[in-house]
């Protein structure tokens, strides 16, 4: 292989071949390549089935890097779906003169994580396009999980009553604090990693233990503040948040001050909120503690028949507001 | 000492609230004058604490909010100029003005910029000798002293491809404005970090000349309580003064060094505050000696006059007349996310901190 | 208006500073401020340190506070 992917590596010849079969098939375990279409087995049960497009820069991030965020990322949308994760389809479109080593690097960690998370890359595709018709490399993810008839209520939000539970499974915004501050140059005198994890195996083991789970969603762009408005829109129901429970990280809160964001805000590549019925909460959230990805779980609030559609934080400092769907994109201020 | 979670200490806050609740005898309308503390206020939910008789009014220490719709014209005018780069402050980047706001033109081609500070601006001109950075300068006088330290720097270094759209702006002269306005008010909780550089001097006129309460406070919530409660008992014991809450930061004089920073680069002129007008000597422009740094002599940019859209109260909103849920363009046609008035834009705005913690259901 | 935040100095460089607001760590110009030590806490505004913060007047503040609730309680 040479150094850098060119055109002709998008060619659809020779050099198509060898780049596919030399960086991703190997790694992937895929048995034939070559076909147009995997050909799965699925028991006769639900799917469920998404799409997302990875396009972070950098490509190369504190606690992870683009590939192991496009595994994560599509396991996590199945997995609060309520389904087990099984198999991904990856697409990649590199800008030429994007480095082989660099392209390898982040296939090993999509294998990596795939294998972690029990689910198989099956088929894909690989673009080339000229400088500047992309930034470096963009991965598109899409996964199919099986889901069991007993947890198709879990996307739905449909089983959420007043007094159900919310919980997180730890701290706010290290992710979205992270890339910030990688694109900044800005360090922290303890670094600072995304949370970037998948979450399918706490959550299995969560929905094998407990049958109490009515709602979940995995906590990327717009944070904490955007789900809890969905679920409260989904719903029709208020969330009362309690400030002081939410976990969020000194330096994440640090950076966040000075920039004037909102840490609960801000983007998490490895967080989940579970809705639990109120006697089962306490269940929920041992077994949610039990696993790596959960250690830090608390719970951080409660759904009520007050202020339906609104999200109200009562503050660490005892006053009362709103906590409202964020708006655009956050940018840096001065005031 | 952290000087933050100490000052946020749950019982202290409580036992504030309720010191508030029981010095207080009557109705009182107290105006913030600084958007940090319209922010600091709605984010720790002040309001849910105080009795109904205590209302808080939100002024004009928006620097964003004040900018006027040509200055935002002129930006963007600039940032589609050959060769030129704008480095500005994230506030600005959503300030819509007549036809577009600074991201829109991003969108459109501009090269324009994120910094964190002036100073971060002048480095991006050091290290692209070609590119003709601008820095728009906005903000009050905490702001302005790091301008001027940067232009000091530009100057020292020799540096050509520099320069400066300014419109920075004092406070005081604009509170005066608000006071001879005949907005009713019976105390000022002054601006903190304003009063960092300028001392609580700045603010003596005020008692002194219109027998208003003024206490300059923190940003945490036991200072903006502290604040309130200081402001009843002047009103009780009737001996309007400058009293200064905020006293770990702020004294008297204030930052001697960084007021000769600004002086020196400095000097004051009219100025014209969204929504306030022209308000004499309610602003800094560059001294003489500095012309080379000034944007504005420097480039030839022209642009038509506008007037902000005449249904949009921005204006009254600033100077404490109306609540932002008395603009019928208000979570309707003016939202964060598609703002008309620049109070909707910045997180400090009356309009932004109305909409995303209050009542707008 | 003017977002300025406490920070810890770290560490200094003429006069320019590395300073600390809970773990992140920003650059600060030092021009308006005299006599900062490592350790000490300034108010960072926009690039810069804008004030010294004073630990004795903020002791003195929380102590007056600490003793109006102490009365409230009693």
């Amino acid at each position: 292989m040479s150094e850098k992917i060119s055109l002709s590596h998008g060619g659809g010849g020779r050099q198509t071949h060898d780049l596919i079969q030399g960086v991703f098939t190997k790694r992937f375990g895929m048995k034939d390549p070559m076909t147009d279409s995997a050909i799965l087995t699925v028991p006769s049960a639900m799917i469920a089935f998404t799409t997302d497009s990875y396009v972070i820069d950098p490509i190369f991030f504190p606690g992870g890097n683009i590939g192991k965020l496009a595994i994560c990322g599509t396991v996590n949308d199945l997995a609060v779906s309520g389904a087990d994760p099984k198999y991904i389809a990856a697409a990649f479109i590199i800008e030429e003169g994007f480095g082989t080593s660099d392209l390898e690097k982040i296939a090993s960690s999509m294998a990596d994580e795939a294998e972690a998370a029990g689910v198989k890359i099956v088929t894909g595709d690989t673009k080339v396009v000229e400088k500047g018709q992309c930034d470096r490399l963009f991965i598109t993810t899409t996964g199919v999980g099986i889901l069991r008839e007993e947890y198709a209520h879990i996307s739905s939000a449909n089983r959420v009553r007043s007094g159900d539970r919310l919980i997180i499974n730890g701290s706010s915004g290290n992710h979205a604090v992270t890339i910030l501050a990688a694109r900044r140059n800005l360090t922290f005198d303890v670094p600072l990693i995304s949370d970037c994890a998948a979450l399918n195996h706490m959550i299995r083991k969560v929905l094998d233990n407990n049958d109490g789970v009515h709602f979940m969603r995995d906590l990327t762009r717009g944070g904490l503040a955007a789900v809890l408005n969905e679920l409260a829109a989904m719903t029709g129901r208020g969330i009362t948040v309690e400030e002081d429970s939410v976990p969020v990280d000194e330096p994440v809160r640090g950076l966040c001050e000075i920039l004037g964001f909102d840490p609960l805000a801000m983007a998490n590549e490895g967080k989940v909120i579970v809705v639990a019925a109120p006697g089962e909460a306490d269940k929920i959230l041992n077994i949610m503690r039990s696993c790596p990805e959960g250690k830090d779980s608390s719970i951080i609030g409660i759904v009520t028949e007050e202020r339906p559609g609104r999200v109200v934080l009562n503050s660490s400092t005892g006053g009362t507001r709103f906590l409202d769907m964020p708006s655009g994109i956050q940018l840096p201020r001065i005031c | 000492m952290k000087y933050v979670d100490e000052f946020r200490e749950k019982k202290l806050i409580m036992n504030l609230a309720d010191q508030i609740k029981r010095s207080a005898t009557g109705e009182y309308t107290f105006m913030e004058v600084c958007g940090g503390h319209t922010a600091a206020i709605h984010r720790f939910g002040i309001p849910s604490l105080l009795p109904p008789g205590i209302k808080l009014i939100s002024g004009p220490g928006c620097p964003v909010c004040v900018t006027a719709v040509d200055y935002i014209d002129r930006l963007i005018a600039l940032s589609f100029t050959r060769g030129v780069a704008v480095a500005t402050f994230g506030d600005l980047m959503r300030v819509p003005g007549t036809v577009s706001s600074l991201s829109e033109a991003r969108a459109g081609g501009a090269d324009i910029r994120v910094v964190l500070s002036a100073y971060e601006a002048l480095e991006i001109a050091w290290s692209h000798h070609d590119l003709n950075v601008v820095f728009p300068a906005i903000g009050f006088e905490t702001t302005a002293p790091g301008t001027a330290v940067t232009v000091l720097k530009a100057a020292s270094e020799g540096t050509e491809n520099f320069f400066v759209l300014n419109a920075h702006k004092v406070m005081p002269p604009a509170m005066e404005e608000i006071i001879r306005g005949g907005t009713h008010i019976d105390g000022f909780i002054c601006p903190g970090h304003v009063s960092v550089i300028t001392g609580s001097s700045a603010f003596e006129f005020i008692p002194r000349n219109y027998s208003l309460a003024c206490v300059i406070t923190g940003f945490e919530p036991t200072d903006i309580l502290s604040a309130i409660l200081m402001l009843i008992r002047q009103i009780s014991d009737n001996n309007p003064r400058v009293e200064i809450q905020y006293n770990r930061a702020v004294t008297p004089a204030g930052n001697v060094k960084a007021q000769e920073f600004m002086n020196e680069v400095f000097e004051p002129c009219d100025a014209e505050w969204r929504g306030l007008g022209v308000i004499n000597s309610g602003g800094l422009t560059l001294r003489e000696k500095f012309v080379n740094f000034d944007a504005g002599a420097s480039f030839n940019i022209e642009v038509p006059h506008h007037e902000p859209d005449p249904v949009c109260i921005c204006g009254e909103i600033l100077r404490g007349v109306s609540r932002p849920d008395e603009c019928v363009l208000f979570a309707t046609a003016c939202m964060p996310v598609h703002p008309v008035g620049a109070c909707m834009v910045s997180d400090e705005g009356a309009c932004n901190a109305f909409f995303k913690y209050h009542v707008h259901e | 208006m003017c977002l300025s935040v406490p920070a810890r100095i770290v560490s200094v460089d003429g006069e320019m500073a590395d300073v600390s607001v809970g773990g992140a760590i920003f650059r600060a110009g030092l021009q308006m401020v005299e006599n900062v030590r490592v350790g000490d806490y300034v108010l960072l505004h926009a690039g810069f340190a804008i004030e010294k913060l004073n630990e004795e007047d903020a002791l003195e503040t929380l102590r007056l506070l600490k003793e109006m609730d102490d009365a409230m309680t009693e």
